[in-house]
């Protein structure tokens, strides 16, 4: 189904969009409130959550240029040695940008 | 000890400040991904108040850009729509790691506090519960700074785009990336971490080759948790 995006339509898609979004935001923690909150559940909570961003960073690493893993390499490098992630984030980006550069 | 983690879940006006404070040095980088989305939203054919609208209600970059590369004269409404909730499903998960701190507070104060969530203040927040500090002021103060900063970048980039038309080449595409590997590198690290991270980036590159577009993050972060299920920590906790 196509909907126009003249007018008003467009606001109409666009709250949609916000709708499906705030049921992402709200869904989880709803689903959560029914179930009880043990040791299993903690430790399965606790290894997702570092997985979502292990998860999100993946396909990035390996699909883009060299400017972007030299990137992350940088920040990651950083935050080993000095521990502070402003540091290690503004590294990672004068990386990439000096890379791209060349 | 039981008395301290009891502490990890407040919630007050002066949290919700440091937490606004300490996300602000990251939000000044998303007046630059807003403005671009500003920019690039005028270029798919938007008008102004649906730009500033899409960006104050959805709040959520990723899918706001997937959205531009689906419209047109006319948008393919369920496709839209799926895509923007297979991006943004991620929250789901980010919502249920946040629920041993907000199940302390009323229904109102927990939604409340998610309709801000997104991935940096969400990153930060988790990082300070792992060091027994106080995280859902980063989640709420976090969360209004890169919401008005975000909703401030677009109107910039509807008037100013043309100075960012290529942020790549300045390395500002790499900032949430490197922001994010950043508060994974600053947590904990074990060989049982280690372990968990390897599954779910190998689960989340599986499934972004293999399976249908944007499912990889859910994957591969449910991949993690089972992982951690598998593999627990027996010694302490008990």
């Amino acid at each position: 189904m196509s909907i126009e995006t003249g007018g008003m339509s467009a606001l109409a898609v666009i709250l949609a969009m916000a709708v499906v979004t705030l049921a992402t935001r709200w869904g989880g923690v709803f689903v959560m409130s029914f179930v009880p909150i043990g040791y299993r559940v903690k430790q399965f909570i606790h290894a997702m959550s570092g997985s979502v961003l292990v998860a999100l960073l993946a396909p990035l690493a390996v699909s883009g240029d060299h400017g972007a893993r030299l990137a992350l390499l940088t920040t990651a490098a950083i935050m080993l040695v000095v521990k502070k992630p402003l540091p290690a984030i503004a590294g990672g980006i004068l990386a990439a940008a000096l890379f791209r550069q060349l | 000890m039981a008395k301290e983690e009891a502490a990890l879940h407040r919630l007050d006006g002066a949290l919700a400040w440091e937490g606004f404070k300490e996300l602000l040095p990251i939000s000044l980088f998303v007046i630059v991904f807003g403005a671009a989305f500003g920019l690039a939203a005028t270029q798919a054919g938007l008008n102004e108040a649906s730009i500033i609208a899409m960006s104050a209600l959805v709040f959520a970059g990723a899918s706001q850009f997937a959205a531009l590369e689906l419209w047109g004269p006319q948008v393919p409404f369920f496709t839209l729509m799926a895509t923007v909730f297979a991006i943004n499903a991620r929250h789901l998960l980010m919502g249920a790691t946040l629920y041993p701190w907000l199940s302390h507070h009323s229904p109102a104060k927990r939604y409340g506090v998610m309709f801000v969530a997104s991935d940096a203040n969400w990153a930060m927040a988790m990082q300070a519960f792992g060091r027994g500090r106080p995280g859902l002021g980063l989640v709420l103060g976090g969360g209004i700074a890169l919401w008005s900063f975000w909703v401030l970048g677009t109107w910039l980039g509807l008037h100013f785009g043309n100075a960012v038309q290529d942020p790549a080449s300045l390395g500002l595409d790499m900032v949430m990336g490197c922001f994010l590997l950043a508060m994974v590198v600053g947590g904990e690290k074990n060989l049982r971490m280690l372990l968990i991270w390897t599954m779910a980036a190998g689960a989340s590159l599986l499934a972004w080759r293999y399976l249908p577009e944007n499912s990889h993050v859910v994957v591969g972060a449910l991949a993690g948790g089972l992982a951690g299920l598998a593999w627990g920590r027996r010694s302490h906790e008990h």
